[in-house]
């Protein structure tokens, strides 16, 4: 016997009981279908968490100083010294003092912005282009140049984006000029990467009135020696604090590795899960195939009288389980594609109903129908005809 | 003089069932042959032993001793598959409860035997449907059998039994669950297929029914009692 010809017996039998054949499909529409909607929704949390992580700078490491002393601190002329003497670590390396300000010109004002003070180096750091004008220079960072660059978002809001390179802003109480305007990254939207001011870090230092500074972003040379990197720069914090509680360093790459392992983790105990339910699946599968089974044995026999060898009959039941099997998983396939779109929209979040996780899904529930379907299929093969006959 | 070749060879046959301590001689030492294009009915009593030999000459199963040969092939030492062919090629049964497939339409049924044949789609439905022209359902063969009446239903039995072309006809009580207008209507048509070639064997408990064959086999307490030209047996029953 053909396949084809099995398989069109298989749906013709499934058609003859249509209630029953969608119950025994129902575990595996919902396995599968389970199963694509998580994964995708999990690949779409990831992309988006990777994405968000990204943005942050891998090669970056973060020192915080958490709390220092007159006889323990670190003037950021250490700092430089420090980076001079580890060209094999660290490229560069940007204090950082953030404060919260109103920003106010003639016309327009915005209370509560957050206002960094930073290096020259530090647009370079963060792979921020310029648009118009220029970034910080070494020398308003020497001199504690009142001067200041600010984003789209800032330029929008306070000067409807004419005139604005040139012009005074008013930071806090001091007058600054604005020497420079970034390139837009988000659509100028509030609370994005474009609602920012960045004035040198000297000058904001003296400005907030805390001449030790706290927040230190240094570039690595290379994320491969990121743990080594990391290793030098807290041996550094730790001969001249000389207690590990003072200082916090974040290091980027390290996290993302972190992250890796996590969502690694997370997918193995959701492949964990999903072979869980499509085996219950296939179970059930087996179950009603059992049944079904017993209920036609005397088909069974009429067939076996007919001529069908055991073969064929095994073929028969098992190429049945296959199809309902099968059928089960498209059918979850396009709901877990549906459910995946949804709840994505619903989230938030960019969700494609992940390749990988379509293909196994159709593979293991082909599998899984055979696979359980051979038990029952063999019982049914290995009848005796005659008792068969008899059966009412 | 060169013997003629019978169509069914029995020797000796026996069927013993063992339940628990005790044993049932189903079939305790049947011998006779069959030639083709006889028309034979094998009568006895509930519980002679009837349904078994008719299992052991179907090749629905095999004896416990003795040895059957079907178109001089010893089919009494074969095995599942081999019966299951034996079946296929050489036997169509006719059932009492005609025992059609309910989902499935009438040309689908009488296909039945021709898929597990082997035979290809076109053909196979082309043989099939020519095989229902002849007991006069052509029309109807999109139907499902349970929207036929019983004696229609028998008639598809017997077009599904004619399918493969078998040696043999086997017919367990064919008119069983039939009224007598009908039972006459199928046992005629089972005459008029012996009057083509046909062999044909019915299993009967009714003497009625023994008396429209040629000849007659008489079970009892599973050995034969009687074999002989249904006119002798004709004066032993009135
Ligand atoms: N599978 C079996 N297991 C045990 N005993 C059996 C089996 N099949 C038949 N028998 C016994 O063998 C004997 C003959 O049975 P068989 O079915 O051949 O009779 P029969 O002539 O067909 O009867 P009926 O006209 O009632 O169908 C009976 O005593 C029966 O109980
Ligand atoms: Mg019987």
């Amino acid at each position: 016997m053909k396949i084809s010809q099995a398989v069109k017996m298989a749906f013709s039998s499934l058609a003859g009981n249509k209630m029953r054949s969608f119950l025994t499909m129902l575990g595996m529409i919902i396995g599968v279908s389970a199963v694509i909607a998580m994964m995708s929704i999990m690949d779409g949390m990831i992309g988006y968490t990777m994405d968000s992580f990204g943005g942050m700078g891998a090669s970056q490491i973060t020192v915080n100083l958490t709390s220092q002393t007159d006889t323990r601190q670190l003037s950021d002329d250490e700092v430089y010294k420090f980076l001079e003497e580890n060209p094999d670590y660290f490229v560069e390396v940007s204090p950082c003092v953030t404060m919260m300000q109103s920003l106010r010109n003639e016309h327009e004002s915005l209370d509560n912005k957050s206002v960094s003070g930073v290096s020259e180096a530090y647009a370079a750091m963060e792979e921020d282009e310029i648009g118009e004008g220029r970034f910080l220079s070494y020398l308003d960072v020497e001199k504690r140049n009142k001067v200041c660059v600010i984003g789209t978002y800032i330029a929008d809001q306070l000067y409807n984006d004419v005139g604005v390179l040139g012009s005074n802003l008013k930071i806090g109480s001091d007058t600054y000029k604005i020497v420079g305007i970034m390139e837009e990254q988000e659509d100028s939207e509030e609370n994005s990467a474009d609602d920012c001011v960045y004035i040198p870090y000297t000058t904001a230092a003296r400005a907030s009135g805390n001449a030790r500074i706290s927040t230190y972003y240094f570039q690595m040379k290379s994320t491969d020696a990121s743990d080594a990197s990391q290793d030098v720069l807290e041996n550094f914090l730790y001969s001249v604090f000389h207690d590990s509680d003072m200082y916090t360093v974040i290091n980027m790459a390290s996290l993302l590795d972190m992250m890796d392992d996590m969502v690694g983790m997370m997918e193995n105990i959701l492949v964990g899960i999903a072979a869980i339910s499509l085996l219950v699946a296939g179970i059930g599968i087996m179950n009603i195939m059992l049944v079904s089974v017993s209920e036609r044995t005397r088909e069974i026999g009429i067939r076996k009288s007919l001529g069908a060898k055991k073969r064929d009959i095994r073929y028969q039941f098992a190429i049945e389980a296959a199809t309902v099997s099968t059928l089960g998983g498209i059918i979850g396939i396009l709901l877990g594609g549906l459910l995946t779109t949804v709840l994505g929209n619903l989230v938030g979040i960019d969700c494609s109903p992940s390749m990988s996780a379509i293909g196994i899904s159709f593979g293991v529930s082909a599998g899984i129908g055979l696979l359980f379907g051979f038990l029952p299929a063999n019982k049914a093969a290995n009848l005796n005809p005659i008792d068969a006959l008899r059966n009412e | 003089m060169e013997e003629r070749k019978h169509l069914i060879e029995l020797w000796d046959i026996c069927k013993v069932y063992k339940m628990g301590d005790s044993e049932v001689r189903a079939n305790d030492g049947i011998s006779f042959t069959i030639d083709d294009g006889e028309m034979v009915a094998i009568v006895g009593k509930s519980g002679s032993g009837k349904s078994t030999i008719m299992n052991i000459i179907g090749a629905l199963d095999v004896p416990t001793s003795g040895c059957y040969c079907l178109n001089g092939i010893d089919v009494s030492k074969m095995n599942d598959n081999q019966l299951a062919e034996i079946r296929n090629k050489q036997i169509g049964f006719i059932f009492q409860q005609y025992n059609l497939l309910p989902k499935m339409n009438l040309l689908g049924n009488v296909e039945l035997p021709l898929l597990y044949a082997g035979i290809g789609e076109n053909k196979r439905s082309e043989l099939a449907m020519k095989s229902l022209k002849r007991v006069g359902l052509g029309d109807k063969w999109k139907n499902r059998p349970n929207q036929l009446s019983g004696g229609q239903q028998q008639r598809v039995s017997i077009a599904r039994a004619l399918a493969g072309n078998p040696s043999l006809i086997l017919a367990d009580e064919p008119t069983g669950a039939l009224d007598s207008r009908t039972s006459k209507e199928v046992l005629d048509f089972l005459k008029e297929l012996n009057e083509e070639g046909n062999t044909i064997v019915i299993i009967t408990h009714d003497n009625s029914i023994a008396l429209e064959a040629k000849r007659v086999i008489k079970i009892h307490d599973g050995k034969v009692s009687f074999d002989g030209h249904v006119e002798e047996y004709r004066k032993l029953v009135v």
